[in-house]
């Protein structure tokens, strides 16, 4: 059963992109709602210094001394930003911009001139290629694994590993850092742990989707959840469900059109996003539409109640509790005056003859509720 | 010296050097307002998000013709640019995903388009590739031309706006309420920022563009004060090391560009950011270094002053090593710079216990003037009473 799924190469593909998509967003999560986004942008590029420089000391492309390397340097990466920005002469973001860029740079250099003929190349750097990673495979008894998804695997578990054991420390962190300092959490080394585990992924998953690749698995899946829910948990899952979503329908996309599978992965988490965004139930833009016109809806209403319990049993009845008078006093156009009434009507707070409104015993309520909200009556 | 003037002489490095100067001056300009308003990562994204519009606008013209690929870039980065202001106003995500979401999300679409060219057509998408990390040496005089005109336009609307662009780059509010289109303008700044990257795309290509826009004025910003100095040293620099990189770029052995113009512009930051007067670390460092000199001196006087009134005599010899071990540390040198001052003189009090220092009359005074500053309300009266009295306090 194993052996023959992992002998189908469709399945070896879509099981790596879910497996970085996954890993990617669980660390992803905690950096959305940190506001550190961006520093998984500048660690994803700055890994290809850590990647050559490793590989020009040990030969090794890949493997558990390469994850190192690159932990590592994601680490430099950011006590270099910190420390640019600490020195008040440059702000964080312009700091995030400049250290990044160089290290990057210094990578790509050195490619340039050590590693002409391997596989290393600046291409394989940004874009990766997930349709061969099951060229690059080891056997485990009758078991044939691809590298790659192994890695994935092993990062996908430290990663859950560090989220559930740390999570209640994660989340004082994230939401709180003062009070967590306060007690004694250590924030400071969370984050670097966190950072330290987006770089080791970050090269984990380089093979296969690239540098520039896994920037969207870190940050799209989570900023979509974060569209859809309010609890932290939750905001993982859906993470790791889009992730896995996108994997899927990315790679058939990506056969039936013959384009790049890691690229259409990508772009698919950005069309959960979109979706997340246009129609997630609470903060999505359709569900604020409506509940602004709802909202609009129920204080016509409101004031219409209110209008005609100002203006009941008074002499002034006739001119004022009749329609052509939402018209003309409270100014209220046709179509407003139209919903208005049908609303009223539908909720029975009004009675209608002819041109004249009347109050009934719910309206009347609603109304005196308004102006004697202490409740007298 | 013949070999530089056919160096110089040389058409491709010709072409490659005005390029870098273009780019430079056009980034450096540019860049500066995106710095100042903080939005130098805006940059950064609008930089990926040109790549889906090199491959859109190659796939428009059938060629990798510079004219529709930038054109193409310019479409793509404002989409970006939109895409993240739609997120930030309408949702609840913040800036940074925002931008992180924009940048990976136009770049994956890129790579598509990428890999869908290169499945469709097999021949002329070589030159695509180039835009990724920048290839000077592919840099033809009609590019040139192209680049030369964008650049025109952008620094000629920042001449012709300066005084709005500035106004909104660093009071908004009051750019706002004095009537001026903050919107239009910030608009007109995000397009900038793309006029920009478009430039450079060739250059330096779509990664490294950031840095493009962002190193330039980091390090102006070190050496002057004022918008109009900072603007022209950015394009100063941007020029400096643009043309550095391309053309170590373009004798090397076929060394990407991008990452050579990157590496020497930084190299002016780190420069600007150690050396730069008043805000250069190196620069604070020594300052800092001075003044805790003087403070030290200032305490070594005065506790001289405090010895001599509390043994009740003037001529007072106080031993080095004592002021050592209150101190926790040598204070030698502070009592040279007093000895050169005139404030104290060495005594030939029990030479075998080390050296003793006794305050002349004009360390009394400046010793009591120093006093007398820490409690301005004494200034009257310097008289020693008074100064005990007050320090008693």
């Amino acid at each position: 059963m194993l052996a023959n799924l992992l002998a189908s190469i469709p399945f070896t593909i879509m099981a790596t992109g879910a497996l970085v998509g996954i890993a990617a967003s669980l660390l992803g999560t905690f950096l959305v709602l940190r506001q550190s986004s961006m520093l998984s942008d500048a660690i994803s590029h700055s890994i290809v210094f850590g990647i050559i420089v490793v590989w020009l000391i040990t030969k090794q492309q890949s493997g558990a001394v390469q994850i190192i390397g690159a932990a590592l340097t994601g680490v430099l990466t950011v006590v270099l930003t910190e420390a640019l920005a600490a020195s008040r002469r440059v702000k964080y973001d312009a700091a995030i911009g400049l250290v990044f860029p160089v290290l990057f740079s210094i990578g790509v250099l050195l490619m340039n001139l050590y590693a002409r003929d391997v596989h290393i190349d600046e291409h394989t750097v940004l874009l990766g290629e997930i349709g061969f990673v099951w060229l690059n495979t080891f056997d485990v008894g009758d078991l044939r694994i691809p590298r790659a998804l192994v890695w994935m695997l092993v990062m996908t578990f430290v990663n859950a590993l560090f989220v559930v054991g740390f999570y209640k420390e994660l989340k004082l962190a994230t939401f709180d850092a003062g009070l967590a300092k306060a007690l004694g959490f250590a924030p400071l080394a969370l984050f670097y742990g966190l950072l330290s585990l987006t770089s080791a992924s970050a090269v984990a998953a380089f093979d296969s989707v690239g540098a520039v690749l896994f920037i969207t698995f870190i940050i799209v899946p989570p900023a979509a959840a974060y569209l859809l829910t309010d609890r932290l948990w939750k905001m993982m899952v859906y993470g790791g469900l889009i992730a896995l979503a996108s994997s899927i329908s990315g790679y058939y996309l990506a056969v039936a059109w013959n384009v790049s599978i890691g690229g259409m992965m990508a772009v698919m988490t950005g069309v959960f996003l979109v979706l997340a965004f246009l129609f997630g139930p609470r903060y999505g833009l359709l569900a604020q539409e409506l509940k602004r016109y709802e909202q609009r809806e129920a204080n016509a209403t409101r004031a219409l109640a209110v209008h005609l319990y100002h203006h009941e049993g008074g002499p002034e009845q006739v001119e004022e509790n009749v329609v052509s008078a939402l018209r003309d006093h409270l100014r209220w156009n046709d179509s407003k005056v139209r919903h208005a009434l049908a609303r009223s009507l539908d909720d029975g707070l009004i009675n209608r003859q002819g041109d004249a409104l009347e109050l009934t015993t719910k309206g009347r309520m609603v109304a005196k509720e308004i102006f004697e909200p202490w409740g007298s009556a | 010296m013949t070999t530089l003037i056919t160096f110089l002489s040389d058409y491709t490095i010709q072409n490659v050097a005005m390029g870098a100067a273009l780019l430079g001056i056009s980034s450096g300009v540019l860049g500066c307002f995106a710095v100042l308003r903080q939005q130098s990562l805006l940059g950064d994204t609008l930089s990926h998000a040109a790549l889906p519009g090199v491959c859109l606008g190659f796939m428009v013209a059938g060629s990798r013709q510079l004219g529709s690929i930038l054109a193409g870039a310019l479409v793509t980065g404002t989409l970006a640019a939109l895409f993240i202001l739609l997120l930030t106003r309408r949702s609840r995500l913040k800036t940074d995903a925002s931008l992180g979401a924009a940048l990976s999300i136009f770049f994956a679409i890129g790579t598509v388009l990428l890999t869908y060219i290169q499945g469709a057509s097999n021949a002329s998408q070589g030159g695509l590739n180039s835009f990724l990390f920048g290839q000077a040496a592919a840099i033809l005089r009609s590019d040139l031309q192209v680049m030369a005109v964008i650049t025109v336009l952008a620094v000629g609307l920042v001449a012709l706006l300066w005084k709005e662009l500035k106004l909104v780059t660093f009071d908004p509010v009051f750019a706002g309420s004095v009537g001026l289109p903050v919107v239009v303008l910030e608009v007109v700044m995000t397009v900038m920022i793309a006029l920009a990257v478009v430039i450079g795309l060739q250059m330096v290509g779509v990664v490294l563009m950031a840095a493009m826009i962002i190193a330039p004025a980091v390090a102006a910003r070190q050496w002057v004060n004022s918008l109009g100095s900072m603007v022209t040293l950015a394009a100063i620099i941007g020029a400096g090391g643009g043309i550095t990189g391309a053309l170590i770029s373009a004798t090397g052995r076929n060394l990407a560009t991008g990452p050579l113009i990157i590496l020497g512009i930084s190299a002016f930051v780190v420069i600007s950011l150690l050396f730069a007067p008043k805000r250069g670390m190196i620069w604070e460092l020594v300052n800092h270094a001075n003044t805790r000199h003087i403070l030290r001196t200032q305490q070594v006087l005065t506790t001289l002053y405090e010895l001599s009134e509390k043994h009740g005599n003037p001529d007072y010899p106080t031993e080095e090593g004592m002021l050592t071990s209150y101190y926790q540390t040598n204070m030698s040198r502070e009592l040279a710079r007093l000895g050169q001052e005139g404030f104290v003189v060495p005594s030939k009090h029990m030479p075998e216990e080390g050296t003793h220092w006794i305050l002349t009359d004009q360390g009394q005074q400046e010793a009591r003037r120093i006093l007398a500053s820490l409690n301005p309300q004494d200034t009257q009266d310097l008289s020693p009473q008074a100064l005990k009295a007050s320090h008693a306090r």
